[in-house]
Formats: C-alpha cells, sequence, structure tokens
C-alpha cells in the first residue's frame, strides 16, 4: 500500500523550496515572475483543491526547466485559504497586492470565485478558474478553463436521448442544493421541455452539502423509473456526498442497464474513493478522461506519477484545464513580452493551446475555451472509457440560451469590451 | 442434455427471421465474430446478433467474455478468455495466447442489455440455477419475442420454484407485449404479471396501458391499481425501515459519545475524529489484505473491529491522560481542548494519507439486496442496524456486569466515595475514555461502508451525536438508543413531505423545542448528581 | 463627574484598550489615505482591510464573553447573530446595485433573475432604505435571542445543554441560508456589492471610513458592556455564574436578567457582523457554521475570559496568526497550529492572555514588595 504522505510532504516541501530557493544562475539577470495559487489545502475542499495545486507546482517546476518565462524563472506562491470564502478575498489580495503576483490560478467552488472577484476587478489581476460552472458570468479579469453548461450538460443530456444513449424519455435531476446544479437543471429542465419531454417525466431533486443518507432518494429515483419509459438520471450532485449516492445506487440494485446515471462533479479522484465494481456502466460527462488515449495526455500522465511519486496518482478534468489555462498564460506573455496584466488580458483571446485530448482549444473572446465534450463509463479500475464524444470542439457559452433571463446576453472582451452586452438593448450591462 | 440441439436449431430458426441474417451455423459464428475488429458499437451490436444467431457452442462463452470486459479483437483475430485467464479463439473455440494488438471489444449500455438479452435466452436451460435465474430476468427484461418458445421449453422443465416463477412472468410479460396474441392470453398475461406486484411489474403495466383497449386495459388499470395500493402501505413500511437504519447509524455514531459525554460529562469534540480513526483503520486492514492475502480480503472489516476498538481506544486513552485529566470539572474548557484535539487529528490524517477519499469495498456478504414483504432490504443497511445492536448490547453488558463497569459508574455517581472505596479513579476516567473512544472507532468501520473514508468524516456526524445524546438524556443509554431511532424514523417520514434539508432543519427546531419542555432529555438521570 | 466615573469604570487595561482603538481610528486612516505609498509610514490597503475584519471578530468576542465570561452562558452559536446582522447589511448592499447588475434588473438582485424569481420577496422589504436595513441588524439578531432566550432560560436549560441547543439553532440557520428557497442567495450569499450609502465600497475613502466607524463602534461595545458589568446588575450576572440557584433563591429573577444580556450580546453580535460584510465584500452561509462560532469562543478563551479586553486582543491574535500560517510552507501546518494553540491555552494558560499578563503582574509586584520588605528589614535591622 502507499499513502501519499510523502507525496503530500513532498509536495509541501517542493513548494517550500520553490519558495525559499534563491535564484539559479541562469535566471539572475531578472526577478522572478511570481504566479498566485489560491486553493484550499485545509477544510472541506482540500479534497478536491489540494491536486490543483500540485499540478501548478509540476507546471511551474516543468516551464522553469525548460528555462522560465520572458528569461525569468517562475515562482509559485502558494497560499491557503482553508475552505473559507471571506479567506479567499483576504488571501488574493494578499496575493495581489502584497505578493504581486502575475497571475492567480485557483478557486473551485463558485462561492470562493464570487467572493475573489471584486478584489481581482479593483486590483486588476488574472484568475484562472479551472472548474466546470454554472456559466451566467464574464468579467474582464478572470478565464475560464472549466466547462461552460453547453460544455458539459447539454451533450450528456443528448447523448442519453440518442440511440446509443438509450433513448432516455423520463429524467430525474438530481443535485446539491447550491447555485451550480440549480441553473444547471433549470437549462436542462427548459432544453428538455423544448425537447419534447413532458413536464411530469422531470423529476428534480436537491439534497444539503454533504448528503449521507440516501435510501429514501435512490428508492424515489427507483419508482420513478418504474413507469415503463426508459429513464436517466443527470446527477449535479457535489463532491462527498456523491459516494454514499453511489454506495446507495449498487445497494439498491440500480444497475446502469436499468437507469443510468450521468455525473457531472464525478472524475477519476472522487472514483478513487470508491468500489466503482457495482457502478459499471455508470456514465460521467467532462471534457477529459485520464484514459484517453493521446501522446500528450500519455506524457501529462507520466510526468505527473513521477512528481507525486505514485503509480496511483490520478488525473481528472480541472488538472486539465488548469494545463490549458497555464500553458495559454505563457504564451500569451511570450506574445506580449511582458506580464503586464492589461496586455496580457488583451492578448489572451485568441491564444491557443493544445488539450490533453488531442484538440487544440482556443481562448474564445468572452473568456472561456473550446472544449470536446466526452461522455464516459465508469470502468472497475475507476477509470472511464469515453463511449462517446462531440465530432469537433465546443465553444464555451457563458450566457446560456435556455433562460429567459440571460438569453439576449453576450460576453465579447474583444469587440464590445463588454461582459453582459444585451442584443435587444443594445447596450452594455 | 439431448433437447439441447433441437433448442438451438429453434432458436436459431426464430432469430434468423427476426434478425434476417444472411448465413448460419459455423460461418455464421466466423461472420458475427468479424465484425468485432470494426471497434464501432454499431458493428458490435451485428456482431452480438450474429453470435447469438449462430448457435455456436461458444456463444455463451463469448457473449460472457465480452460483458466481463475480457473479449479482445484485432488484426489476428478475434479472443477471449475465460474466467480464470486461459485464452481463446473465438472462431474456433480453441486455446490460443491473446495477441497484445487485440484491443478490448467495448460495450455501452445499450448493447449491455442486448448481451444481456442474448444471453438470457441462450442460457435458459442451463444447469446452474443461479444462471437459469439470471436468463429468465433477462428475458423478462427484454420481453423478447423470439426467446417464448425457449421459456416454454425451460417452464416445462423448471423445478426450482423461484426461477419457476420469474420464468412465468418473463412469459407473461412477452405475450403481452407481443399485440399479435389472442387478447384472451394477454389479459392473463397481464393478471400474472400484476400478480408479481413490484416496480418491474407495474413498469411494464403502466408501458401497455396506454396502448391497449377494452378489456384488456381494465384489467391492466385494475392490476396498476392494485400494485399502487399495495405499494402505498408498503411505502410506509419502508420509511419506518429506513428510519430504523438512519437512525442505527446516529445511533453507532453517539454511542461512544454517550459514554464519554453522557457518562463521564466530557464535552468531546474530537469524538467525530475516533470516528474517522475507526474508518482508517478499516481502510489499512483491508489494503494491508489486499496486498498481502487477497482470498481474505472480505475478513478485512470483521478483523478491522477489534483493531479500530484498540487504535481509537488508545487514542482516546492518551487524549484522556494527556490533556482531559486536567480539566475535570471544568467541562467547557474541554469543549475547548477537544475542539483543538480535533483539528490537529484531522489535519495529522491529511498529511499522512492524503486529503481525498479512501476507498473501502464492501465484503460480498453486505452487498446487494433481498426482498422481505415486498420490501427491497439491503444487506450493508440489515448488518449495521444488527451490528448497533450487537455493540449497544455489549456496552450495556460492559456497564452493568463487568467489575470495570461497576467502577465506572460509581466514579461517575461519586468520586470521592468510590476513591475512598479504594477504586483508582483516575485508571477508571482513562479506561471509560478510552471504552467510549474505542466504540467510537468501532461506529468508524460501519460507516466507512456507507459514508466516505476521509479527513471530514468525523465532522459530518459530530453534531447529529450530541443531539441525539442530548435528546436521549445525558447518561442514559437506553435515552440514546431511543433518541437515535425517534430521530431517524422522525427525519424518514419528514422527508417525503419536506425534502431533505427542510426535514433536517425541522427536526432540529422541534428538537430545540423538545428540551425547552424537558430540559434533560427524555430520560433524565434524578437524583443530586443532576444539579452539579 | 461623568467622565471621572467612566474613567474609573475602564479600569487601567480598558483605558489602555480605548486608547489604542482611539489611535488606530486616526492613525491608519492618516498612513493609509495622506503617506504616500514606499514610505515606511504607509498602511497599505490590504492592512486596513485585515485590521477592520479583526476589530469586527473582536467585537463579536467582546459581546460573547459579555454573556459567556460574565454570565456563564456558554454560546457555540453566537455566530448566528453575527451572520444575520451581516446579512441584513448585505441585503441592503444588494439592493444598492439596482440596474448595475449583470441581468441589469432595477430590483431583483441577480441571483433572484437567475433563478426566476417574478418579484422581490417580502423579506427583502424595504432594505434599500438604509434606516430599514440598520434597524433590522440589530432586530433580527435581537428578536432571535429573545424568542430563544425566553423559551430557553424559563425552563432553565443551562451549562452544556444551552450551549448545545445554540449550536443546534446556528446549524438549523445555517443549513436554512443554504436552501436557494430561502431567497438569500444560497451556497453563493450575497457579493460584488457597490455602493454603501452612495459611496463607492471598493474606494479607499469608504474603507478608511468604515474602518474608523468599526474602531468606534468596538470602542462603544466595549464602554456599554464594562458598564453593564460594572453596575449592580452585572453583579447579580456574576452572581448567576457562579451559583444560578442560590441568586434565584434570594430572589432575583433569574431568567430577566439573562434574556437581557443575552438579547443586548446578541444585539452586539449583529452590529459586528453588519460592519464586517462591506469590508470583506461577502457574507455566505458559511458564517453560520457551528465551527466559526466555536471558533470565536476559542478567542474569548485564549483572550482571556471575563475580562472583555482579553476577548477582543483574542481575536486579534487568533486571526493574525490565521493570517500568517495561510500563506506559503506555513499553509499545511495551520491546522496544528490552531489546534494546538487551543489545547496548550486551555491547559496552561485557563485566564488567557490576560491572565498570564495579570500573573506576570502580581508575581512583579510581589518580587517587589519582597525586596522593599527586604529592604525595610535591613534598614530596621541597622542600629
Amino acid at each position: 500500500m502507499s499513502f501519499t504522505r510523502r507525496g503530500v510532504l513532498g509536495a509541501a516541501l517542493g513548494g517550500a523550496t520553490v519558495l525559499a530557493s534563491g535564484y539559479r544562475p541562469a535566471f539572475a539577470q531578472a526577478a522572478p515572475i511570481k504566479v498566485g495559487i489560491l486553493h484550499s489545502l485545509s477544510g472541506t475542499m482540500a479534497i478536491s483543491e489540494t491536486t490543483l495545486k500540485d499540478v501548478m507546482l509540476m507546471l511551474i517546476e516543468q516551464q522553469n526547466a525548460k528555462g522560465g518565462l520572458l528569461g525569468r524563472k517562475l515562482e509559485a506562491v502558494v497560499v491557503d485559504p482553508a475552505s473559507n470564502w471571506p479567506l479567499f478575498a483576504e488571501k488574493a489580495r494578499e496575493l495581489i497586492s502584497k505578493e504581486k503576483v502575475s497571475s492567480v490560478f485557483g478557486c473551485w467552488t463558485s462561492v470562493s470565485r464570487k467572493s475573489v472577484l471584486p478584489v481581482f476587478k479593483e486590483l486588476n489581476n488574472i484568475l484562472f478558474y479551472p472548474v466546470q460552472y454554472e456559466g451566467e458570468e464574464s468579467e474582464r479579469n478572470v478565464f475560464y478553463t472549466g466547462a461552460a453548461p453547453n460544455q458539459q450538460a447539454i451533450p450528456a443530456v443528448d447523448y442519453l436521448m440518442s440511440k446509443d444513449g438509450g433513448e432516455a424519455k423520463r429524467w430525474v435531476l438530481a443535485g446539491t442544493d447550491y447555485v451550480y446544479p440549480r441553473t444547471t437543471n433549470k437549462i436542462l429542465e427548459a432544453y428538455l421541455i423544448s425537447k419534447g419531454v413532458a413536464p411530469a417525466d422531470i423529476m428534480i431533486n436537491y439534497t444539503p452539502f454533504g448528503h449521507s443518507d440516501w435510501q429514501t432518494i435512490v428508492s424515489d429515483i427507483k419508482k420513478f423509473g418504474s413507469a415503463g419509459k426508459k429513464t436517466a438520471v443527470v446527477s449535479t450532485i457535489n463532491g462527498d456526498a456523491n459516494v454514499p449516492f453511489y454506495k446507495e445506487l449498487g445497494n439498491q440494485g440500480i444497475k446502469a442497464t436499468d437507469i443510468p446515471v450521468v455525473a457531472f462533479s464525478v472524475g477519476e479522484e472522487e472514483l478513487a474513493g470508491i468500489d466503482t465494481k457495482p457502478l459499471l456502466g455508470h456514465l460521467a460527462a467532462w471534457n477529459y478522461f485520464q484514459s484517453v488515449k493521446d501522446p500528450a495526455n500519455e506524457a501529462f500522465i507520466k510526468a505527473w506519477k513521477a512528481y507525486k511519486k505514485s503509480d496511483k496518482a490520478v488525473t481528472n478534468d480541472p488538472m486539465e484545464a488548469h494545463v490549458i489555462g497555464f500553458n495559454m498564460w505563457v504564451k500569451a506573455v511570450e506574445k506580449v513580452g511582458t506580464v503586464d496584466i492589461d496586455k496580457v488580458i488583451d492578448a489572451l483571446p485568441g491564444i491557443t493551446a493544445p488539450n490533453l485530448t488531442g484538440g487544440v482549444s482556443t481562448m474564445l473572446p468572452n473568456h472561456h475555451i473550446t472544449k470536446p465534450v466526452l461522455i464516459g463509463e465508469v470502468r472497475a479500475d475507476g477509470q472511464f472509457d469515453v463511449v462517446w464524444q462531440t465530432k469537433g470542439l465546443v465553444a464555451g457559452d457563458a450566457w446560456t440560451d435556455h433562460l429567459p433571463g440571460s438569453k439576449d446576453l453576450e460576453a465579447d472582451w474583444v469587440t464590445l469590451k463588454c461582459g453582459n452586452y444585451n442584443t435587444v438593448l443594445k447596450k452594455c450591462g | 442434455m439431448s433437447f439441447l440441439p433441437a433448442l438451438r436449431a429453434l432458436l436459431l430458426a426464430c432469430a434468423l427471421s427476426f434478425l434476417a441474417l444472411a448465413s448460419a451455423g459455423a460461418q455464421g459464428l466466423d461472420a458475427a465474430v468479424e465484425r468485432f475488429k470494426a471497434d464501432s458499437f454499431s458493428d458490435t451490436e451485428a456482431g452480438i446478433a450474429g453470435v447469438a444467431a449462430s448457435g455456436s457452442p461458444q456463444g455463451v462463452a463469448i457473449l460472457e467474455a465480452l460483458l466481463d470486459r475480457r473479449l479482445f479483437a484485432g488484426a489476428p483475430g478475434v479472443f477471449f478468455r475465460d474466467k480464470a485467464g486461459q485464452g481463446f479463439n473465438a472462431a474456433t473455440g480453441s486455446p490460443a495466447t491473446v495477441p497484445a494488438e487485440a484491443g478490448m471489444v467495448r460495450l455501452n449500455n445499450r448493447l449491455r442489455n442486448l448481451v444481456q438479452a442474448a444471453l438470457g435466452s441462450m442460457t435458459l436451460l442451463s444447469p446452474d440455477p443461479a444462471q437459469r435465474f439470471r436468463a429468465a430476468e433477462a428475458v423478462f427484461k427484454s420481453r423478447d419475442a423470439t426467446a417464448l418458445p425457449a421459456v416454454e421449453q425451460a417452464l416445462a422443465k423448471e423445478t426450482v420454484r423461484n426461477v419457476r416463477r420469474v420464468l412465468e412472468e418473463a412469459r407473461a410479460a412477452i405475450i403481452l407485449s407481443t399485440t399479435t396474441a389472442p387478447e384472451a392470453d394477454r389479459i392473463a398475461a397481464a393478471q400474472r404479471i400484476a400478480e408479481a406486484g413490484d416496480n418491474d411489474a407495474v413498469a411494464i403495466l403502466r408501458q401497455f396501458s396506454a396502448q391497449s383497449t377494452g378489456g384488456l386495459k381494465a384489467v391492466i388499470d385494475q392490476g396498476i391499481t392494485a400494485i399502487e395500493q399495495a405499494q402505498r402501505i408498503r411505502a410506509w413500511v419502508q420509511t419506518v425501515w429506513f428510519g430504523v437504519s438512519l437512525g442505527s447509524v446516529l445511533l453507532l455514531a453517539a454511542i461512544g459519545l454517550a459514554i464519554t459525554f453522557g457518562v463521564m460529562g466530557v464535552i468531546n469534540m474530537a469524538h467525530g475524529e475516533m470516528v474517522m480513526i475507526g474508518a482508517y483503520v478499516t481502510f489499512v486492514v483491508q489494503e494491508l489484505f489486499r496486498s498481502h492475502a487477497p482470498h481474505l480480503l472480505d475478513w478485512s472489516l470483521p478483523i478491522s473491529i477489534p483493531l479500530a476498538f484498540l487504535t481509537s481506544g488508545l487514542v482516546g486513552i492518551a487524549i484522556e491522560r494527556g490533556v482531559i485529566r486536567f480539566l475535570y470539572g471544568r467541562p467547557l474548557e474541554t469543549l475547548l481542548a477537544t475542539f483543538g484535539i480535533s483539528l490537529v487529528l484531522q489535519q495529522a490524517i491529511r498529511t499522512w494519507f492524503g486529503p481525498t477519499n479512501r476507498e473501502v469495498s464492501a465484503p460480498s456478504w453486505m452487498a446487494g439486496s433481498f426482498e422481505f414483504l415486498g420490501l427491497q432490504i439491503t444487506y450493508g443497511r440489515l448488518w449495521i442496524v444488527v451490528f448497533t445492536l450487537v455493540v449497544f448490547a455489549a456496552l450495556l453488558l460492559i456497564l452493568k456486569a463487568t467489575p470495570l463497569g461497576l467502577q465506572m459508574r460509581a466514579v461517575t455517581q461519586n468520586r470521592r466515595m468510590a476513591s475512598a472505596m479504594g477504586i483508582r479513579t483516575r485508571f477508571v476516567d482513562a479506561m471509560t475514555f478510552g471504552l467510549g473512544s474505542g466504540i467510537a472507532g468501532i461506529a468508524g468501520v460501519a460507516l466507512s461502508q456507507i459514508d466516505n473514508v476521509s479527513p471530514n468524516l468525523g465532522q459530518g456526524y459530530i453534531i447529529d451525536s450530541f443531539m441525539v445524546v442530548v435528546f436521549g438524556g445525558v447518561g442514559n443509554l437506553w435515552g440514546t438508543l431511543v433518541a437515535a431511532f425517534t430521530l431517524g424514523i422522525a427525519n424518514k417520514i419528514l422527508e417525503p413531505f419536506a425534502g431533505a434539508v427542510l426535514g433536517k432543519i425541522l427536526i432540529l427546531v422541534l428538537l430545540i423545542l423538545f428540551i425547552q419542555k424537558r430540559p434533560r432529555g427524555l430520560f433524565a438521570l434524578k437524583g443530586r448528581a443532576v444539579e452539579q | 463627574m461623568i467622565t471621572m466615573r467612566l474613567v474609573k469604570l475602564m479600569e487601567g487595561r480598558g483605558l489602555i484598550f480605548l486608547a489604542i482603538l482611539a489611535a488606530l481610528a486616526v492613525l491608519v486612516p492618516v498612513c493609509n489615505l495622506l503617506v504616500p505609498p514606499g514610505s515606511a509610514f504607509h498602511i497599505s490597503n490590504g492592512t486596513v482591510v485585515l485590521l477592520g475584519k479583526y476589530l469586527c471578530y473582536a467585537m463579536l468576542a467582546v459581546a460573547l464573553d459579555l454573556v459567556w465570561g460574565y454570565c456563564g452562558i456558554l454560546s457555540l452559536g453566537h455566530g448566528a447573530f453575527f451572520a444575520l446582522g451581516g446579512y441584513a447589511m448585505g441585503m441592503y448592499l444588494m439592493r444598492q446595485i439596482g440596474t448595475r447588475g449583470v441581468y441589469g434588473n432595477p430590483i431583483l438582485p441577480d441571483f433572484m433573475v437567475f433563478l426566476n424569481y417574478k418579484e422581490l420577496p417580502i423579506t427583502w422589504w424595504g432594505f434599500q432604505h438604509f434606516p430599514y436595513a440598520m434597524l433590522m441588524v440589530v432586530l433580527v439578531p435581537g428578536i432571535l435571542a429573545f424568542v430563544f432566550g425566553w423559551l430557553t432560560f424559563r425552563s432553565r436549560v443551562t451549562g452544556v445543554y444551552l450551549s448545545i441547543i445554540t449550536q443546534a439553532m446556528t446549524y438549523a440557520l445555517w443549513l436554512s441560508f443554504f436552501r436557494n428557497d430561502m431567497g438569500f442567495g444560497g451556497n453563493n450569499g450575497l457579493t460584488d456589492f457597490k455602493d454603501i450609502l452612495g459611496y463607492n465600497v471598493q474606494a479607499q475613502s469608504t474603507r478608511a471610513s468604515l474602518f474608523v466607524v468599526t474602531c468606534i463602534a468596538l470602542m462603544l461595545t466595549f464602554i456599554a458592556a464594562r458598564l453593564i458589568v460594572a453596575s449592580t446588575y452585572g453583579k447579580v450576572l456574576v452572581a448567576i455564574r457562579d451559583a444560578e440557584s442560590r441568586t434565584r433563591f434570594i430572589g432575583y429573577r433569574v431568567e430577566h436578567h439573562k434574556l437581557l444580556v443575552w438579547v443586548v450580546s446578541a444585539m452586539m453580535a449583529g452590529v459586528a457582523g453588519a460592519l464586517y460584510v462591506p469590508q470583506v465584500g461577502i457574507i455566505n452561509p458559511s458564517e453560520f457554521h457551528p465551527a466559526n462560532s466555536i471558533e470565536a469562543v476559542v478567542w474569548v478563551a485564549i483572550g482571556g475570559r471575563g475580562t472583555l479586553v482579553g476577548a477582543a486582543l483574542g481575536a486579534v491574535v487568533v486571526n493574525y496568526l490565521k493570517t500568517i500560517f495561510t500563506t506559503g510552507w506555513l499553509a499545511a501546518y495551520w491546522l496544528f497550529a490552531l489546534g494546538g494553540l487551543f489545547v496548550l491555552v486551555t491547559l496552561v494558560m485557563p485566564k488567557g492572555i490576560i491572565g498570564v499578563w495579570e500573573d506576570v503582574k502580581a508575581r512583579l509586584r510581589e518580587r517587589k514588595a519582597i525586596a522593599a520588605g527586604r529592604a525595610g528589614a535591613a534598614a530596621e535591622g541597622k542600629p
């Protein structure tokens, strides 16, 4: 057995040495470029965010091995916002005004992003946000490298409605009660109804964070699925609550061949904590899977395992988002030849960077990126088999077309210079 | 076994007419197997149909291998491994080594259903009753008309009651879905399905209710109403069962606290972390088994129980000796100190094992479910209820029937007097705290089966545990038992109406109001100790 | 006369505390706004926000110390009053955004537009008016505290039972505010504020003003708390803390005394929360989390329970340590440090920082007295 103690300590020490080490001769001429890493290392979100910090440290180390950026060394500044939202804002301020970082990679939950937004706007810096989220936002200082709803939820539902997906006619939308599931389910409900699904065939259910007793809900799903129509579950259940949910599904004998569950928040990391045998065939929709056969991906996995000094280390979608985001930032900085915030922000739209699934992602004027959408099936070893994927890359849409409030809005930071341009009123905001 | 070829021929004939395949026999298998090489779902689908129709002796083995991810296809041919790992050539059935360049043939859920249906009609006459049962269930689900003759044949022979029941249901399902069948047969079939009375049955009936007319529709609708009525009654029983099951989890989490907080009066905020340590012990034991004795993996859970008890108990004793003993008589300060300890323990586990969840798999005897009075009862939950009650009984026994228990009660009731009687009160304190912590560790073993094994595990239970102990009445184990089951059942009764979140909020508000009415819980201790 | 009495009431360290706050209220804005950046005396914008946050926590700690230190009510739910005050302020700030939200809706905040609210829920009415919002800042926590306290104290729920049900209260509120159906923004809470009383909340002058207001509010809270504990009423509170039954038998209406101080303390916590929100820029249900309330109790314990000044000091010290310990390589050890601190303080310094300070002072005085005595004895011994 291999505990990751060494990994974690190693990472911590690695971070420490990156911070503490003096300059190497090659970089002697200029001060290092500082990059902020704003991920919780303690508290409830540490479970997801710690690996993202490690990925960033690895990417920075790799970049330094390649000779740094603009002939200067990169230096990671790690802070721990401890899953505490006001602390996120405090730490963001510290990174920008005290440490004078040139960009920040961080946040996981929407609330943490919302908490730091005013700080980034006020102090004018760049945030790369790597997690799939509910959309309905486009800010000049934020670059969203995770999926918008149209890059995850809608293709997943399309797949389940297709012949290969089992032609689902009845839908359970189950989620944790917070903004991302609420919005995603609103969008999906509108979308399903537009596809001719009767409202009676849609069941929506919300549970609190960390919900652990799923008996009633799973048995309700089972009952809902016995209406003689093919039923599918779309799960936006968050992190910790997934393990007991899947355990209960397995216990109550809901098989993927009867009622498939497609999840938007369950990736390789989450599966590592579950006995996957009863889950075979259940689905997840992401823009990246570790199992994708691609040379870039294989190189990345190899580097990651070496960095973590563990053969069991897994990669996941938000990690890929950080890889893309970091490479885009590096390219943009190289293009303008400076880390000046305004210049980099202006240079970023249009920058391309290869993603790890064989395509090339582009930063769009709305600060979202193009991504492929992949549907994966849970395998016994905790990985996913890709069973379906979009033909090309899907462009991230900040404002969904399926909700009345946002369908007239458009984000364009290149020509319109506006994150919420109203196409009906022809004005910004 | 002489009827087998005949049956195969019959099946083949049906399949041929249904699937309209051009070739048959051995060539059929060759051609069908070829399709697996294409690595596209539509080709695989044709391959499955072809293998099912070929009547080849290794057809079942091929499809089973496909389902279990043991079928490989590539330029050199198509191969499969049996369960023991021995390779075969799929086309010829002869042993062969699987070449490295052959990739696994992938499935999706739709194809998996097709494979199961095909396997179902092919294995209806298998000598193994369990396989026949699965086959009959698969046919019931697929309602494939071509399987009807095979079902009839199997029914004629079947002696095992369970299998017979499912076969009859499968036949009824096929007849009901054959629109060309005589009305009288379909009515009888609908009645037979309505008798089954479960979710699957009502699903089929609902499906055909809309498409049928006249007498048939009346029978179907009658069946649906009857099942729904039965289900409504069953739903109540089920709610109570879910409540008992939730209550047992609450009891398990709280019972250790009933000792440390209830009996000793120590507000132990690190109680949740004792539970967490127990869960991590389970994980470590399981990993050790996995690497050293994989065949005994199912036993790792029972073996974890004493180890978790010892580990958490020792940590508890260390905490008592190191910190809490200096704070007796200052309950609010122990709260702060133990809160600090809980933070340290959490972070220690996070540094040591990493922040992510750890996998603890369910032993095979805890997986799955069975039907009882029409209720789906999962083995995992049942074991937890049983386990909780056993732990409770054992604890009661320790407190009431052992010298240590006697001393514990003596010390908590009157420390000075106990000391004067020659009881080593400090030793008893440490043991009591160790006992409470150890039981929390045992709870961790059970909770690892239904919840995340992560550094945050304990946090999710600490507040609920306190509520249970306070509601039940501090210092009364029976109170804790009643409180846990009351809260569990109340929660589950409220959940369908109010939703999971609002239900929990309502319970908390009711609890606060209840404490106003009975400030010392359901079963308050009487006597002078109360005033302290 | 009155000032003299006040000065006397403040005791020595209270005066020092007030003097420090007054100095901060003057120096911080001056060093922030007038001293140019780059000067050694310049205080950065970030530091002003941080200091403001610490002082809000200090106010919460003083409020908590009032009930715990002087009346023996250990509240594990004071964070709830703090958060309610914060929400009241947050709602006012949300209404000030007006058409500047992303959807440009003049009445509904963004999250309501996005969750298809058609009109403003009744709970939000009136919050566009500053005086109404400020009234709610004290009234909502006050009413909750009154109802809760009236029920609880009347039925003589005390000690750990009381602590646990205060925890249940904040836990229930925590769960409620997470619900999006409550109409308070769910998990995301209220954020992206623009104006307060027409001034941009992000402007440095507004921040400095908020800081000054916080200093003054803390001073007033402290003086009020001091007046309470030094009065006859305060003496009864201490009597209740030390022997509740005896106080009751003497003839005091214990429940009434407890209820009054409980409600006052909740209102103080509400004001602290209201000042906290515009400075940190977000209010979300996590403020209701039971662990936050426990942490506040720990500030009081670390600073010194029953000293008021100590409570404020504890809040500032612990939060300053948190700031230091969550950056760089120390981040991995933050919880070890915090947890270790709790254990150490309860074991080694049961009276907190102030207690240690008093001990040291007493020992010095003793030593001096002994020395003086010796000197005197020596002098006497001389012929």
